[in-house]
């Protein structure tokens, strides 16, 4: 008797939370009129901002791939001094108050800093610009991708690596032909949780770059501006868009196998 | 062939060596010793995956000592074979091949040779998750002999199949390094292992040879008592098999079923022996004559040491029988012990 109490407790707490995170996204979405969604996607501002995001975590997940696979793999395979020190800097980005992300990349890389006048002697612009977004969705979601591959190598069993070696591959044609394959869900899933992650973000980017406008910070705009239902289509869009275009990816990452 | 001079390793737990030993060209050389004694470690240093501290590793008169794992010509198999899993059998096999450049009929030709020496010609299609543990170390092993390595080095490469699986491949192993020439260095804990397929066994314990050379003559004599006490066995002797009869120094041993090899080793469980003064009527069909060497009271038994012409023979008695019988040294006994209180060991044969 005292167990079904607990299942029924368990249940009643598991559809609350179930609700919390469903009812305002639901509520959202049916108050939003069709109509109001039709003139959102006609407007030319709403799509330059919406693929703005898009354009954005792609980069911030490719730029994340890059540089965040051989830490990954390093952090995976090998011991040395310092390694926990490490993988607690990588969490750093998740941890950190938005805006203070914002705040520390301007600092470092804005104007009258070393790199941010380096980065204008060669044309290249932070303050304001389609890169400075993409340094902070980098920035943001890069822990995401990193740690997700390093959790993938850690599942390859490193005696396949081993043996790979003894039958003649050198260290970077064993990654390639045994650990890459075998980590690559894992780490297409990381590449697809940071770049939900850069999507999401708006604290950061909104002190980096007000503008161009990704779509939260149009939508907070619209928000401040106009008011709750100027705002709403634009969200509803963004979230359906995000939602359409990850389950795609998701499904094709699992249909490869 | 592989020679190992003075080789030394230190990793953060444990240190290795130095050892000094060689495998020469078709030979299989067995290094027993007990888990945690360090011996995937010293296959993975020949391998080149850990820098020794000292010495060196000479492999067809090249000194590889410092070379990356993929230039030595070293093939390695592991106790779970270790197979890519996301490539078929034929593709696992070929794996060294392509690296090597081989062209395709070359591939085709090597991989067909080599999946026939060991029946796996059916599995080449499959993946491996799909092996049983019996198939699955026959492709590690088609794989690891696939580039032609110089030396193959074998991790426990039984330990990880049933009894009957374990017996056929380690006729399998035999056969196929009789067949390839390859010199096989093979790892083990497991001392029937070592009796059945090693030409030469090294004894490894604290990270040093105890003592190496045939099996029968680590039996003979052992160069320590930690030699004795790890080959652990009582009463293995030498034997010779005919049918379902073994020969000890002479005497005749009936066993429960005819063996596969001609020569190996039998040992008789102590406690499995029934002493008496006179012979022994019994359905023990095996009944041997000796003499009462010492009489060692160890608190929960008795151990009986008894020379039966030249060969000691070690008896478990309890105290209350060892006063029925009234046993002292010198004394004549019988020995009486069925056919299921003996244990074979074959030989494996190439």
């Amino acid at each position: 008797m005292r167990k079904d109490a607990f299942f029924g407790l368990s249940l009643l707490c598991s559809l609350l939370i179930l609700a919390f995170i469903l009812w305002p996204l639901g509520g959202m979405v049916l108050q939003t009129a069709p109509s109001s969604l039709l003139e959102a996607l006609r407007d030319g501002e709403v799509r330059s901002a919406i693929s703005l995001s898009l354009y954005g975590s792609f980069w911030a997940s490719a730029l994340s791939f890059l540089f965040g696979t051989p830490l990954a793999y390093l952090l995976a395979r090998r011991e040395f001094r310092g390694r926990r020190i490490i993988e607690s800097l990588i969490d750093l980005p998740i941890v950190i108050p938005h805006p203070v992300i914002g705040i520390a990349l301007l600092s470092v890389m804005g104007q009258g800093s070393l790199l941010g006048e380096l980065f204008s002697g060669v044309g290249v612009r932070i303050v304001g610009t389609k890169t400075g977004i993409v340094a902070v969705m980098a920035f943001v979601g890069a822990p995401f991708y990193i740690n997700a591959a390093k959790n993938a190598f850690e599942m390859v069993p490193v005696r396949l690596e081993r043996v790979a070696r003894t039958l003649g591959a050198s260290s970077l044609r064993t990654f390639l032909t045994v650990t890459f394959p075998l980590s690559l869900r894992s780490m297409l899933s990381g590449m697809l949780m940071c770049s939900a992650r850069a999507i999401s973000e708006f604290g950061a980017v909104v002190v980096v770059a007000y503008h161009p406008m990704t779509a939260p910070v149009l939508i907070y705009e619209r928000f401040e501006s106009f008011g709750l239902s100027y705002s709403r289509p634009v969200a509803v869009l963004l979230i359906t868009v995000s939602i359409v275009i990850f389950v795609t990816l998701r499904l094709m990452a699992d249909r490869r196998r | 062939m592989i020679e190992v001079r003075d080789l030394t390793v230190h990793l953060a737990d444990f240190s290795l060596g130095p050892l000094s030993f060689e495998v020469g060209r078709g030979e299989f050389f067995v290094i027993l010793g007990p888990s945690g004694a360090g011996k995937t470690v010293l296959l993975e240093t020949i391998a080149g995956i850990y820098r020794p501290t000292g010495g060196e590793i000479v492999v067809d008169g090249r000194d590889i000592t410092r070379l990356p794992p993929e230039m030595r010509g070293v093939g390695m198999v592991y106790q779970d074979y270790a197979l890519f899993p996301h490539i078929s059998v034929r593709g696992n096999i070929e794996y060294g091949l392509k690296i090597k450049g081989s062209s395709k009929e070359e591939r085709r030709r090597r991989v067909t040779q080599l999946a026939q020496l060991l029946g796996i010609e059916h599995l080449l299609g499959r993946l491996p998750p799909t092996l049983s543990g019996g198939e699955g170390q026959r492709v590690a092993l088609a794989r690891a002999l696939a580039p032609g390595p110089k030396v193959l080095l074998l991790d426990e490469p039984l330990s990880a199949l049933d009894p009957t699986m374990r017996e056929r491949l380690s006729w399998e192993l035999k056969r196929t390094n009789r067949a390839t020439g390859v010199p096989f260095l093979m790892v083990t804990h497991d001392i029937r292992e070592a009796l059945q397929l090693g030409d030469r066994v090294a004894l490894l314990r604290d990270g040093k040879i105890e003592q190496m050379g045939p099996p029968e003559e680590l039996l003979r004599s052992p160069a320590s008592p930690l030699v004795a006490e790890f080959l652990g066995m009582k009463n293995l002797f030498r034997a010779r098999f005919r049918g379902a009869v073994a020969e000890v120094d002479g005497m005749k041993i009936v066993l429960t079923k005819p063996t596969k090899g001609k020569e190996g080793f039998v040992a008789i469980r102590p406690d499995e022996i029934i002493l008496s003064k006179e012979p022994f009527p019994s359905s023990a069909r095996n009944q041997w004559r000796g003499r009462v060497l010492s009489l060692v009271d160890v608190g929960t038994h008795i151990e009986v040491y008894t020379a039966v012409r030249n060969i000691r023979v070690l008896t478990f008695i309890t105290r209350s029988a060892l006063e029925d019988l009234a046993l002292k040294e010198g004394d004549e006994v019988y020995l009486s012990f069925k056919a299921v209180g003996v244990e074979v060991i074959e030989e494996v044969e190439g």
